[in-house]
């Protein structure tokens, strides 16, 4: 009769391996960009709060920054507005937002009305910049090192695990994160 | 108001699935003959709300509702209203949608064609349906609701991902689906058969039309997806062994394997328990096809979305259902007795080569669909297997199938005496040979020798399989619908092989750097490049270059490939020019701009690339025709009391 039992037993091996793939899968989307360890692509954006003045990725080098990207027609945006104020609470490190392909008013206000996690942030209205960074949906957030290199790529939104696991070793310069 | 609608459509759904499932394998199980006849309406019901569901959400497509979270990701104002009706299967939750809405309108032909089966084995296939439906439905609703509100409203949708804006992303997942799904139906009847305890050769008459009807689906799936990477990739091939590609061949494979299987339990009550297995396997590897595209498991070029919450979710589902159905299998299989043996050379020995044969295909695909995962899991490293090792390892499988077939179709059941067709059998191959090789050799002296061997095995199938047709046809016997389905099928395979061994061989392909009024000559061809200029369309715009093909100074066709920037994802693709000349399939494609009014075109000539598909579509037809034979509905009306075949029989 075993050898009626032996389809289950492989399946049974099979559902091990999946469960293992999935528990490795989100690593697989920090190796698929292109852009980590490479120079962070430049841009020069109309500021959000005052399109006069211009958001320079010149003007960041020297200290650490996350990049995020967002949108308010995006949803998960707003999933992600809470953990975003909670690290700019923190005060380890600012946040440089993209606005991708928004409208000016309607991102004010939701700055206004959600609160203001960004230290600048960046009007991309014809997605050129994001598409410089290779962005392939909002949100995703680069983390930038001093020198302007990408170091880390967190795609959707920023949750209280990546950020402990993945971003803050990286800003303290221990060994951690898998990259 | 319409998405809160299509949401609670669903929902309602979610709780009529349950109730059909529970009161379909519960019914009988408790010989609770109320219970089972409620079945019937739960499915209805299940149907009309799924449909509701898939009504409201095409109804915000089309109104270019962006509040709908889904619709701004996946729509456009600017996107033509044909493709704002196909993004509803453009990404992950309407696809689901869609998934559901086929296995809704799977499970309602079920239950109209059900009257004459035994109530309760009726109310079982149905039970198990709506497990299925149940799984599904609460997956979309708990990971990948498509009625999601966006508040505030985007002004505008970020467009439907470009590669699919075609006309074959429209009827490709669609019909490539309706064979996935398909295959649930199959799998119903098996596990309703093992919860019986009981199966007999109505059992496999009545299987056998949804199984072939589900394959013949799948056939042209599969087909149709290949074509639209053919021209919308622009890559040139048609085949790429990708996972996602994969993922549709595995369940094909199992799914042919499981048709001749069926053949033998019907015919001859033979092969019970390995026809069940085939049945569970084939709609197993169409849940671990969306699985393996669904979870981010494993990278693809098809794949548009990837969660690891969502991989969790498949895989204790695929965990429930397949690993229950096995145990049911470990527990009722061996309680079947299969009343008679069959000589070696026997009919029944080369479906069971054939079996064997597949499903070691089917294997090998799936070990290296999965190597990278494995390899990643005992960490061994990233790993990647390609075509080089795909091509040959099929090859291996493959050949002696398509060799084995015109022996098998001329070999008796139960007996092995070969005989009696041997003349037919020496005639037919040795005629095969010469018309195969001196094609082939005729055509391109320098041609490979598979291509020699495929042509001769494709016309030696496609001889042996007419001889008893034409037989028959000349003593004035009709043809059942059933033999000839299986002759045309067999006859499409003998295509498809005769193309898939000679396509590479006879192609020729360049990639070649022109200035304006250069001309290039490849093969027999000559293409001159005439320039680009800006095209504008409603959602991109584009560079369209325009070469001008002759065929040794006789002018075939303008062509215009184009390469477009669409506007709201900012994706860069490039669109190919085909045309088909004299059998060849000229591709053009717009490479980079080398600066100066220079252009790197890529420039191939494929002969018989078109005989791929074709083929497929004929194996298709074959298996429309066959499912639809009398033998079936007939046998239906017929099959009232299987309790007394069965006991004769089984």
């Amino acid at each position: 009769m075993t050898r009626f039992l032996l389809p289950l037993g492989l399946f049974i091996l099979l559902a091990a391996v999946l469960a293992i793939g999935i528990r490795h899968s989100p690593e697989k989307g920090i190796i698929a960009s292109p852009l980590l360890g490479k120079p962070a692509p430049p841009f020069s954006l109309p500021s959000l709060s005052d399109p006069a003045r211009e958001v320079r990725s010149a003007d960041l080098k020297g200290h650490w920054y996350l990049f995020n990207v967002w949108g308010t027609w995006c949803g998960e945006c707003r999933q992600e507005h809470e953990m975003l104020l909670q690290v700019q609470r923190a005060g380890v490190v600012p946040i440089i937002g993209l606005d991708w392909k928004d409208d000016d008013t309607q991102a004010v206000a939701w700055l206004t009305q959600l609160g203001n996690p960004y230290q600048l942030v960046g009007t991309d209205h014809s997605g050129r910049v994001a598409i410089d960074w290779g962005v392939y949906g909002a949100p995703e957030t680069f983390l930038v090192s001093p020198q302007g290199v990408v170091v880390y790529k967190h795609v959707g939104a920023l949750t209280p695990d990546t950020w402990t696991r993945e971003i803050l070793p990286r800003l303290s310069g221990l060994p951690g994160g898998k990259s | 108001m319409l998405p809160e609608l299509g949401h609670f459509a669903l929902i309602l759904a979610l709780l009529l699935a349950g109730l059909q499932a529970f009161f379909g394998i519960a019914g009988p199980a408790f010989a609770r003959d109320r219970w089972t006849s409620t079945v019937t309406s739960a499915v209805a019901g299940q149907a009309v709300m799924v449909a509701t569901a898939v009504v409201c959400l095409v109804t915000s497509f089309v109104g270019n509702d962006f509040s709908v979270v889904y619709v701004a990701e996946n729509s456009n104002s600017a996107l033509p209203l044909f493709y704002r009706v196909a993004a509803l299967w453009g990404a992950h939750e309407g696809s689901l949608l869609l998934w559901i809405l086929l296995l809704a309108a799977w499970t309602v032909a079920v239950a109209l064609g059900s009257g004459r089966l035994p109530p309760r084995f009726a109310s079982r296939v149905l039970g198990v349906l709506g497990v299925v439906s149940f799984g599904f439905l609460l997956f979309t609703l708990a990971t990948s609701n498509p009625f999601l509100r966006l508040d505030p409203p985007a002004p505008d949708g970020r467009d439907l991902n470009p590669i699919l804006q075609d006309p074959g992303l429209a009827v490709h997942p669609p019909i490539l689906y309706t064979g996935y799904v398909g295959f649930a139906v199959a799998f119903a009847f098996a596990c309703a058969a093992m919860l019986e305890g009981r199966l007999d050769q109505n059992w496999a008459r009545w299987t056998r039309p949804w199984t072939t009807t589900a394959w013949s689906f799948l056939t042209c799936g599969i087909a149709l997806g290949s074509f639209w990477a053919y021209y919308e990739l622009g890559w040139g091939g048609f085949w790429f062994w990708d996972p996602v590609e994969n993922a549709s061949f595995m369940p094909w494979l199992m799914g042919t394997a499981l048709v001749h299987s069926l053949a033998v339990t019907d015919k001859r009550g033979l092969f019970k328990s390995w026809t069940l297995l085939l049945a569970i396997l084939a709609f197993s590897l169409s849940l671990l096809g969306t699985f393996l595209v669904r979870s981010g498991v494993l990278v693809s070029v098809h794949s548009f979305a990837a969660d690891p919450t969502r991989g969790i979710f498949i895989l204790v589902f695929l965990i429930i259902m397949i690993g229950g159905a096995l145990t049911l299998y470990a527990w009722r299989a061996p309680l079947l007795r299969s009343p008679a043996g069959f000589e070696f050379g026997a009919r029944e020995s080369f479906l069971l080569f054939n079996n064997v044969l597949l499903v070691t295909a089917a294997g090998t695909v799936f070990a290296g669909t999965l190597a990278p995962l494995i390899s990643d899991a005992l960490k061994l490293g990233t790993l990647s297997v390609g075509p080089p090792y795909f091509n040959p390892t099929f090859m291996v499988s493959m050949l002696p199938l398509v060799a084995l077939l015109s022996v098998g179709i001329h070999a008796n059941w139960k007996r092995g005496r070969l005989k009696d067709s041997q003349r037919t059998l020496l005639y037919t191959f040795v005629a095969a040979g010469v018309l195969g090789c001196g094609f082939v050799f005729g055509l391109h002296a320098h041609a490979h020798l598979l291509s020699a061997v495929g042509a001769t095995l494709a016309v030696w199938i496609v001889l042996s399989s007419l001889v008893d047709p034409i037989d028959r046809w000349r003593r004035g016997l009709t043809l059942s619908r059933a033999v000839l389905g299986m002759t045309v099928a067999h006859i499409g395979l003998a295509l498809a092989a005769f193309a898939l061994t000679s396509v590479q061989s006879f192609t020729t392909e360049r990639d070649v750097a022109l200035a304006p009024g250069a001309t290039a000559k490849v093969g027999d061809y000559e293409v001159r490049f005439e320039g680009v200029r800006p095209v504008e369309g409603p959602n991109y715009e584009a560079v369209g270059g325009t070469l001008v093909v002759t065929r040794h100074g006789a002018p075939v066709a303008v062509m215009t490939p184009q390469k477009r920037r669409y506007w709201v994802k900012g994706t860069v693709k490039s669109e190919t020019a085909i045309r088909l000349d004299r059998g060849n399939n000229v591709l053009l494609a717009l490479g980079e701009d080398l600066g100066g009014g220079r252009w790197s075109i890529r420039v191939q000539i494929r002969p018989l690339v078109s005989l791929v598909w074709i083929a497929a579509f004929i194996m298709a037809l074959g298996g429309a025709l066959a499912a639809s034979d009398r033998r079936y509905r007939t046998a239906r009306a017929v099959a009232t009391a299987p309790e007394v075949t069965g006991a004769q029989i089984g």
